[in-house]
């Protein structure tokens, strides 16, 4: 494409979309190195001189140490148990073309579209009942839940589209259907499986919600959860709360500038069906 | 036909059937996922819908059957109508603001500009962030103080007539809520778009441009139909996203000032949670369910239909 003068005026309007764009972001930024007299007297000018004490107390009244190693530990594994069973049930769907399969294909694809708003209290009074209330293991069995659906939308398309030759292949050769699964179509589900780790790790690590309702005093809150509490601890502390929403957005933000190009395709190819 | 032909469809008729001449795998590979499923989704959807009959009042309280008495109190509560009336606005709002928005920048970052990498970068990078940490930093831009956020931005370059109590003002909270998620998810709307503009063939624009064709004409002809997929799961998406929202109105408003910015998601929540209306919230959620599955039927049906079209 050649760069015309038409380009370098739309890349001027864009670029100055884009300045706009961040303004919140810069607001946030500037305020979270600003003392209270600053805050106070130049509210969007840049802060001079720059004071970072806000950022140790802020990850301090946060407990935001404790917080990442919870959020960590309940996406991580709840991404792990989504791709195991996820792509295993979709092999069963995308391989089969009998009335069951296809009924259980449709009732997955009915939990897409279902708002777990209508479950919200029977679940949450059967995670009471089994003991699971402030536990890893049931927020991982609730994300593994609300999540299987799309996971195994987005695997039953993919595999569909992939030639039954290289199974079959192992499965003449004596291969049980598990191993046939474990070393033939799981490696060739690497594109997929990048997909479904990202879009559930971001909606996973992001939710706000239903840990607030099961992990809320517990003591393994996640970081929206725990940064809930101390923005409206300190509602009136703005360079406080600016720093803590620093803190707490800067490890999610990092890891998306790291793999930003595959968490972009991801997210296309995710939803392009 | 042969006799061998006539043997090999029997064969083929008794054997189990399958997809793509595979071996079928064992059934036994869905139960794991099935069960999950069942327990965490599909149960308590149905437990919740039954609930919505009765005058439930807590975890462990005692109900019993009251037909359609909650859904007689619902469309004579004023709280719950506005809600409902809320709901709408705002999932209107969100559906044509940010797909619009979505599109527009999908087609400026889809051209030679330098920066258009950087671009989809920063305007992608907010979809990453947790909604209830967007909120807060638009609770701040939207401080009511004339010196703080927007309004001092606005002061500043000689606009200080708009300065509003953003959040605090019935009549404009509901919209500064709704900016807040289209701000968040417009980068969403656009990687769609992106990906549904690069399946467009760059031949289809250089032989209308041979013809003639502006830039409006050859978008209104070529690109905007080939675009339809892009718009279904926008469409679909944005509209549930809204019906549903709640994280941002509980972390921006908590439904207020009043009840202006109450969507069916709080009042079921706070019904539940705060009164210890069970039965009555999801009674709520029922209709909210109803509302969800309602549009995206719709919307599946229209869209596909124009994409086979198109």
């Amino acid at each position: 494409m050649k760069y015309k003068p038409r380009t370098f005026v739309l890349e001027v309007v864009m670029v100055a979309v884009a300045i706009a764009f961040l303004f919140p972001v810069y607001a946030l930024v500037t305020l979270a190195f600003k003392d209270p007299g600053q805050i106070a007297n130049r509210p969007l000018s840049l802060p001079d001189p720059p004071s970072v004490g806000s950022f140790g107390e802020a990850w301090q009244s946060a407990s935001l140490g404790s917080a990442l190693l919870n959020s960590t530990l309940i996406t991580v594994s709840s991404v792990i148990v989504l791709i195991v069973l996820g792509s295993l049930a979709a092999y069963f769907l995308a391989r089969t073309a009998t009335r069951l399969s296809y009924t259980l294909y449709i009732l997955f694809l009915v939990g897409i579209i279902l708002p777990f708003q209508l479950g919200m209290i029977p679940l949450y009074q059967m995670v009471n009942d089994l003991g699971l209330l402030g536990t890893y293991q049931g927020m991982i069995l609730f994300y593994t839940g609300i999540q299987l659906p799309f996971t195994v939308f987005l695997y039953t398309g993919f595999i569909r589209s992939l030639p039954a030759d290289y199974t079959n292949a192992a499965l003449i050769d004596g291969a049980s259907h598990l191993q046939a699964f474990a070393h033939v179509i799981f490696p060739l589900l690497r594109p997929i499986t990048g997909t479904v780790l990202i879009l559930n790790a971001v909606h996973i690590w992001n939710d706000f919600f239903t840990p607030l309702l099961y992990l809320g005093g517990s003591g393994r809150e996640t970081v929206p959860v725990r940064v809930f509490a101390f923005v409206n601890e300190y509602t009136s502390n703005y360079g406080l709360v600016a720093a803590g929403l620093v803190l707490a957005a800067l490890p999610i933000l990092l890891l998306f500038l790291v793999l930003q190009r595959y968490v972009i395709r991801g997210f296309a190819s995710g939803l392009k069906g | 036909m042969t006799v061998t032909a006539q043997a090999v469809r029997r064969d083929a008729v008794k054997a189990p059937r399958r997809r793509g001449g595979g071996i079928a795998p064992p059934w036994l590979f869905a139960v794991p996922a099935l069960l999950i499923y069942a327990l965490v989704v599909l149960y308590p959807a149905f437990s919740g819908a039954g609930s919505a009959f009765t005058d439930w009042s807590g975890v462990g309280a005692q109900r019993s059957f009251v037909g359609l008495d909650n859904f007689q109190q619902l469309f004579h509560d004023d709280q719950a109508l506005g809600a409902l009336r809320n709901t709408l606005l705002l999932t209107l709002a969100i559906v044509v603001v940010q797909n619009g928005i979505g599109l527009l920048l999908a087609l400026g970052v889809h051209t030679g500009i330098k920066s258009r990498m950087v671009l989809r970068v920063i305007f992608f990078a907010p979809v990453v962030v947790s909604p209830v940490m967007v909120s807060f930093l638009w609770k701040y831009v939207y401080n009511p103080a004339p010196d703080a956020g927007l309004n001092a931005a606005l002061g500043a370059i000689g606009l200080g007539g708009l300065r509003q109590d953003w959040l605090g003002n019935p009549s404009i909270a509901l919209w500064s809520v709704a900016f807040t998620v289209i701000w968040q998810c417009a980068g969403y709307s656009m990687v769609i778009f992106l990906a549904g503009l690069e399946g467009v063939p760059a031949e289809l624009h250089e032989s209308a441009m041979v013809d003639g064709a502006g830039t409006v004409a050859r978008f209104r002809h070529i690109t905007w139909p080939l675009l339809a997929p892009a718009v279904t799961i926008n469409m679909m998406l944005s509209t549930v996203g809204g019906l549903t929202l709640f994280t941002q109105i509980i972390a921006m408003t908590n439904g207020g000032p009043g009840y202006a910015t109450d969507t069916l998601s709080t009042v079921l929540y706070k019904q539940a949670f705060v009164f210890g209306k069970f039965g009555y919230s999801t009674a709520v959620a029922l209709v909210l369910a109803i509302f969800v599955a309602a549009v995206s039927f719709i919307q599946i049906g229209y869209l596909r239909s124009r994409e086979t079209a198109a």
